[in-house]
């Protein structure tokens, strides 16, 4: 458990920032006592400072996860999110796509979010911006990147791709070994 | 037209029934129809000549079987021998009911043939009787045909009516039964009954093949009764089997027979047994049974015979073949039960509550989609989770912002229920000894939303040295698993009594490493909740009994409010007699997995003076394993490949380089004083242990010390990160207030284990550097106190 490095932390804050926005203060500004981000094997933690401190008897052998595991830097210093962070990403998310019933085992398997399995989509969203994905009952499943604009969307092609696919609930059966 | 609407308020609508609203009065019957009802109505002329035509053909055919019956008497013989060669040809394709009333005009059909020229089989039969009437009209003729018919086609309604006028004569049936030579009316008893024959004449054939039946099922009901009895009484005397019997397998039929047998006969003993046989051999005889049924060691059924008694030991086996139903556990930090239960229905599942004892619980009865995958499921609403695993976790009622360990953690399910009842405050610690499982416990965190868990991966009987000071700690531990017998059925005849051995003294130990990490005098907490997935007493009570001798803790009421009690004694056994506090849970009369919850809480940090008793000394070559773990991984290795659940796999830990043995022994010590009291103890446990057993002493006292050094260095990075954290420095004080106290407690500790060398006389060499050391130490204490307190 190591603090990250002013690099690595300009990149994990990029990376959030495009799902979460302006949000991202409120990871660090909490109420409930100071939370940090930790690295550990090139892999990100979000954590209570208190949790920390009794994390840190543990030895960085035998230590497995603590607090929640954002994702990891890849070897070319690019930091990829993992579905874990989705507990946090999905109540902040200011743009959100959600997928109609027929759709959400496709997105659940993997696959991208093409026009005719899209139910809503936030207005205004812009090109590129990350989204969470949910269901119409409104269960967050993953996330992605929209590849049109909202505008864009109402006059794709059925079979168009909407949202790409970066993380989605059903790699906790899929990948459970790569979680952390 | 249509009706205008009036949205004009001004304008009032008339209200009260209008023209059209106008009622109709109530229907009234006519009168004609009314006294059709009432009276009978009038026949015709036609109607009453064919009726009065009717009455008298009855009359007739009544009289011509009276007549027909008196002739037989007189000349029955006669009558027989020639019937036979008579009626043969033309009775061909007749029922038998027929035949006795024809028989005896048979003389005179000639006659009848010459006048009615039809050959028709139905008027040859019909022939006979209107011989005798031969003034009846045409029609007539045709009615007595109908009427004749009918008795032959005998639908049941028409017997009834007519049985009801008439009597019928069973004799005639009889013999015509004998001369068809009909087998279902060819009984034995048919001679019986023509003793009958005065009283019933007049009745029809199908009726008196009805009351033939009667007395034939009456008999056969007699019979089977009498064979009944006869089993009943066998069973009485059962018949204990022979010796080729037993070695000669039948069917597994009969060996469940024999098990319904013996069970009896062992409930009642006195009464049912057989003279000569003890008790010892119908248990002998059981337990093989059992096990040719069950498909169990011997073993194992032995020790379960000893749990339970017979009936109850049945009913757990057959319990124990059935799965349980599938049930799933809310998670309440991302939604409720009954958003949950009907966003479940929606999805095609049939569910209910699991019961009124759990609010998070649901039983899954039938799914149309596999309940392990539904988008609820991967967005972490809910955790499939056996019923039986809530229950620790309610034993051990979580409080917010406690620190809690559970020990032996994989998969995650009953700490994430813990996190979940601290609504993620607080912190929970989930260890698991395998490295590979706890990437389960990750997982299901993460999916349910878990956020206060530290997750590591340690040897559970280490841990008191990692951290402690927790409010609960919850030990599930790794067992035989032989309540879950439905799950895994290879436990049935792959356990033995090493791999019990195995099993409690590993948990017993870690028991003691749960209760040193536990913290008395924590304000909400010191609960300790111990587990098992076992019913087998050795893993349960017994575990329990020999902490409650060997640490500061007592047993306190679990809150579970079934489940039966915990045994005070089983076998030669005498447990404390608090232990019926309790619970045990059975597949038969809970309908959930065998499990076994016990509450401990500890009300003194003190480590008391280890006692040296039976436990010990049943377990010593237990004990000696145990030790030879503390050696090398291979050994551990070879106990969690047995142990079911929990413990698979060898823990990895970091062997510190020899060069640690080689060290001088003050830096040893300094690294123990930083350490609280437990690994001390844990140190001088070993060392007696080491006493115990002379020859082997050698070998231990070198093991000894390589684990001394291991945590010498362990407790130096501890101190190391102890000066970085200003926080947890006012804890590192208080470490070394107990340690300046333990200082005595240790001198203390080296003369008793003096007095036990004394009485051993073993290796008396072995144990004086530890004394010495122990003075030392305690100096070596104050000194670095006091230097701390200057930092």
């Amino acid at each position: 458990m190591k603090v990250l490095s002013e690099d690595r932390t300009r990149i994990l804050f990029e990376k959030l920032t495009k799902y979460i926005g302006v949000n991202v203060k409120l990871l660090i500004d909490r109420p409930d006592g100071t939370y940090c981000f930790r690295e550990k094997k090139d892999r990100v933690y979000y954590i209570s400072e208190k949790l920390l401190h009794l994390a840190q008897t543990v030895k960085p052998d035998n230590l497995v996860s603590a607090g929640t595991c954002f994702g990891k830097f890849t070897k070319t210093n690019k930091f990829r999110l993992h579905i874990t962070a989705l507990t946090y990403i999905s109540p902040y998310a200011p743009f959100k796509v959600w997928v109609k019933p027929s759709a959400e085992q496709q997105f659940l398997y993997g696959h991208h979010i093409i026009k005719s399995g899209l139910g809503r989509i936030t207005e205004n969203t812009p090109k590129h911006q990350g989204v969470v994905v949910l269901t119409m009952s409104d269960i967050p499943i993953g996330f992605g990147v929209a590849s049109r604009t909202t505008a864009e969307c109402r006059h794709a092609d059925p079979l168009a791709t909407i949202v790409f696919h970066q993380a989605d609930v059903g790699e906790y059966i899929r990948s459970e070994d790569t979680l952390t | 037209m249509g009706r205008k609407a009036k949205f004009d308020e001004t304008k009032k609508v008339k209200k009260g029934p209008g023209r059209k609203a106008k009622k109709q009065p109530d229907p009234v019957f006519r009168k004609e129809l009314l006294e059709t009802e009432d009276q009978v109505k009038k026949l015709t002329h036609r109607q009453k000549q064919r009726a009065a035509k009717r009455a008298k053909k009855k009359a007739e055919i009544v009289e011509k079987r009276k007549a027909i019956k008196q002739g037989k008497k007189n000349e029955a013989k006669e009558i027989e021998t020639n019937d036979e060669d008579i009626k043969k040809p033309v009775v061909k394709g007749y029922s038998d009911d027929n035949k006795e009333w024809l028989k005896p005009k048979q003389k005179v059909k000639q006659q009848k043939k010459q006048k009615d020229s039809d050959s028709d089989i139905c008027d040859q039969d019909e022939g006979s009787e209107m011989e005798q009437d031969s003034e009846a009209e045409s029609e007539h003729e045709e009615e007595t045909k109908t009427v004749s018919e009918k008795y032959k086609v005998g639908t049941l309604d028409d017997l009834f009516k007519d049985s009801d006028e008439e009597e019928a004569d069973p004799s005639s049936e009889e013999e015509g039964s004998v001369n068809s030579g009909n087998a279902g009316y060819n009984s034995d008893s048919s001679e019986e009954e023509s003793d009958e024959d005065g009283d019933d004449e007049d009745m029809l054939p199908i009726e008196k093949a009805n009351v033939k039946l009667k007395k034939k099922q009456k008999e056969e009901k007699k019979l089977a009764d009498e064979e009944m009895q006869l089993n009943i009484s066998k069973q009485d005397v059962f018949a204990f089997p022979s010796e080729e019997e037993l070695q000669n397998p039948t069917s597994l039929q009969d060996v469940q027979q024999r098990i319904k047998d013996v069970v009896s006969v062992l409930t009642e003993f006195n009464r049912l047994k057989e003279e000569g046989r003890s008790r010892c051999e119908y248990t002998d005889l059981l337990l093989k049974d059992l096990c040719t049924y069950y498909s169990y060691n011997e073993f194992l059924m032995e020790v379960l015979m000893q749990i339970f008694p017979v009936q109850e030991l049945v009913e757990f086996l057959e319990a124990s073949e059935i799965a349980r139903p599938v049930t799933i556990r809310t998670n309440s930090l991302k939604t409720r039960r009954r958003d949950l239960a009907q966003a479940l229905i929606n999805r095609g599942v049939n569910l209910d509550p699991v019961g009124k004892w759990s609010k998070v619980g649901l039983v899954i009865y039938s799914s149309t989609v596999p309940i392990g995958a539904t988008p609820e499921y991967l967005a972490g609403h809910y955790i499939l989770q056996g019923a039986s695993s809530f229950l620790p976790v309610m034993a051990l009622a979580p409080q917010e912002n406690e620190r809690i360990l559970d020990m032996c953690a994989a998969p995650g399910g009953k700490a994430s229920h813990i996190a979940a009842i601290m609504k993620n405050t607080g912190a929970l610690f989930a260890n698991d000894a395998n490295k590979e499982r706890t990437k389960a416990v990750v997982g299901n965190f993460h999916r349910l939303g878990v956020v206060n868990a530290v997750i590591c991966n340690y040897d559970g009987r280490q841990f008191p040295e990692v951290i402690k000071g927790f409010d609960r700690v919850l030990l599930d531990a790794p067992c035989t698993g032989t309540g879950v017998i439905a799950k895994d059925p290879s436990v049935k005849t792959t356990k033995d009594q090493k791999d019990i051995q195995r099993c409690f003294n590993l948990q017993r130990q870690l028991l003691l490493a749960a209760i040193d990490c536990c913290n008395a005098k924590s304000s909400t907490g010191g609960y300790i909740v111990y587990s098992t997935c076992s019913i087998l007493p050795e893993e349960n009570e017994w575990v329990v009994n020999y902490a409650l001798k060997r640490r500061n803790v007592k047993l306190v009421p679990t809150g579970l409010d079934f489940g039966t009690e915990g045994f005070m004694k089983y076998r030669h056994h005498r447990f404390h007699p608090s232990l019926k506090l309790t619970r045990r849970f059975y597949p038969h009369t809970h309908n959930m997995d065998g499990f076994f919850v016990a509450k401990l809480k500890k009300f003194s940090n003190v480590i008391p003076e280890a006692v040296i008793d039976d436990d010990d000394k049943e377990t010593e070559g237990a004990d000696e394993e145990t030790v030879v773990t503390n050696e090398g991984d291979q050994s551990t290795d070879a106990i969690s490949n047995n142990v079911t659940s929990k413990v698979s796999g060898p823990q990895k830990r970091t062997l510190e380089p020899e060069s640690n043995i080689a060290e001088p022994q003050t830096k040893k010590m300094k690294g123990e004083n930083a350490k609280s009291s437990t690994g001390n103890a844990a140190v001088n446990k070993k060392n007696k242990n080491k006493n115990k057993k002379g020859p082997q002493s050698q070998n231990l006292n070198n093991s000894n010390s390589r684990v001394q050094g291991k945590m010498g260095s362990a407790e130096k990075l501890q101190n190391s990160r102890k000066q970085q954290e200003p926080s947890l420095h006012g804890q590192g004080k208080q470490h070394e207030k107990k340690n300046s106290k333990l200082g005595k407690n240790r001198k203390v500790n080296g003369l008793t284990e003096n007095k036990n060398k004394k009485a051993n006389e073993n290796k008396p060499n072995s144990s004086n550097p530890m004394k010495t050391t122990n003075k030392k130490h305690s100096k070596i204490n104050k000194n670095h106190s006091k230097i701390k307190r200057k930092v």
